[in-house]
């Protein structure tokens, strides 16, 4: 059985972060399992947690009148779910439910941001890849804005 | 068809084989129509003085509609399949509005084919099967051209070849194009992943741009070709991913487009750059001189 430790190490989130680093991330850290369906948070709930997604995949959802659950966004293993517990008032944006059954790491963000105050390299280390992630996603978001699909491309 | 050569292209890095005295069309009939989606449709078309038209995946003819005008559509068909020649077409202008409308017995003209090819050595002409994995992303109707190729790679992968990942982007499922060959080619052991821009309720699948799905597709960056077929934004982009995941520039081959009229590089009016893509395209090598003109801004 691998500890949380090693866990951490092989999520590409984490690559590249010192031992020391890893521990102290560790230390908020639990393993999770969500069966297909669940929810891993929802829209307007405190945000007190983030996910890195080992196994399976989650939809980002928001719910809308007359329509149910419409999916914004779905990724999968390697990726990360929730931003709101970074900053304040550290609510919840949309839903994000498992599509099939996830294995997570679940970080605690009220125990990380403390760790981080006190450590500023760590938080500096773990903003360097928030802000990475979020570009990426960033990114993509702006390119679907473009409705490429719907040019006038004759082929 | 005439006669045809083998023409290696250093500026493109891809071979093609050039059709010589195309600029008189053969008469093809429609013999069967096929709606693949609100705005697509499939043509199999079939020369009215018989014979059959000779082919590589990711070629194009220049189809006709007299009285309207000429349009280059690539051809979606097989060269493996020995059924009519298809072409698949999206109703975007008045040419390709004309050639959706056609019905069961109308008479298209074809001039072809033209350009450059996938570079897919097909299993029966005797070659060893390429053990290199092929990352195919298709944007939209970008998955016609790639159909043929996708084709004879899913038989390549039977007889010993490199894995095949199917990845495939679409605005919404509804148009999400030959939804049996996906289906088909996933049960034959290709790794098919489809990612709709907007999901309806019903939609089981991904949510999101085709690029998110290369760091879950499972292909070896350092052992793998691609080909990217789509809207050149999304081409760009997926291109500088692969690149960015160790993906070799000289691997991945991209479909490039402009507006093709002659077909035989004399007009000029498909230039891109140094390149005449109706001659040295559609299909051209990434690395180098291609992925700065993908970046290029018009002027």
């Amino acid at each position: 059985m691998k500890t949380m430790d090693e866990l951490l190490s092989t999520h590409p989130f984490m690559a590249d972060l010192d031992a020391d680093a890893l521990a102290i991330v560790a230390g908020c850290s639990r393993n999770v399992v969500f069966e297909p369906g669940e929810l891993l948070c929802v829209e307007g709930e405190s945000a007190d947690t983030f996910y890195l997604i080992r196994r399976g995949h989650v939809s980002l959802d928001v719910h809308a009148p007359g329509r149910g659950p419409v999916v914004i966004e779905t990724v999968g293993p390697g990726a990360v779910v929730g931003w709101s517990w970074l900053i304040p008032p550290y609510r919840w944006t949309f839903d994000a439910r498992a599509k099939s059954r996830v294995g997570a790491v679940a970080i605690d963000g009220a125990c990380l941001r403390g760790k981080a105050e006190m450590d500023p390299a760590l938080g500096f280390a773990l903003l360097s890849r928030i802000s990475k992630e979020l570009l990426s996603r960033l990114q993509a978001t702006r390119l679907r804005l473009l409705d490429l699909y719907g040019g006038r491309d004759e082929r | 068809m005439s006669a045809r050569t083998l023409h290696e292209d250093a500026s493109t890095g891809v071979s093609s084989h050039r059709g010589a005295g195309s600029l008189t069309p053969t008469m093809h009939r429609v013999v069967e129509r096929i709606r693949e989606t609100g705005d697509v449709v499939t043509l199999c078309l079939e020369p009215v003085s018989g014979g059959r038209l000779d082919f590589l995946p990711g070629q194009f003819n220049m189809l006709s509609v007299f009285g309207v005008g000429e349009v280059a559509i690539s051809v979606s068909g097989a060269p493996r399949d020995p059924g009519p020649l298809r072409h698949t077409v999206r109703d975007v202008g008045a040419v390709s509005h004309a050639l959706s409308e056609s019905a069961v017995g109308d008479l298209i003209g074809v001039r072809g084919p033209f350009g450059s090819d996938w570079q897919i050595v097909p299993v029966n002409a005797g070659a060893a099967a390429d053990p290199r994995d092929v990352v195919v992303v298709a944007g939209g109707i970008g998955l016609a051209p790639l159909r043929g190729a996708v084709h004879e790679l899913v038989a390549a992968h039977r007889e010993g070849g490199g894995r095949v990942f199917l990845l495939v982007g679409a605005r919404e499922p509804s148009q999400i194009v030959f939804n049996d060959d996906l289906e088909a080619w996933a049960r034959d052991g290709a790794k098919v992943m489809v990612s709709v821009d907007r999901a309806t309720p019903k939609w089981p699948g991904r949510v999101g741009l085709v690029t998110t799905l290369l760091g879950d597709a499972g292909f070896d960056p350092a052992n793998v070709r691609a080909m990217l077929c789509g809207p050149e934004i999304m081409m760009r982009f997926t291109a500088r991913a692969l690149v960015d995941m160790g993906v070799d520039p000289g691997a991945i081959l991209v479909s490039l487009e402009r507006n093709m009229q002659c077909g035989l590089g004399w007009c000029g009016h498909c230039q891109l750059g140094p390149l005449l893509l109706c001659r040295d395209g559609p299909i051209v090598a990434y690395a180098g001189l291609v992925s700065q003109l993908l970046s290029e801004r018009e002027r």
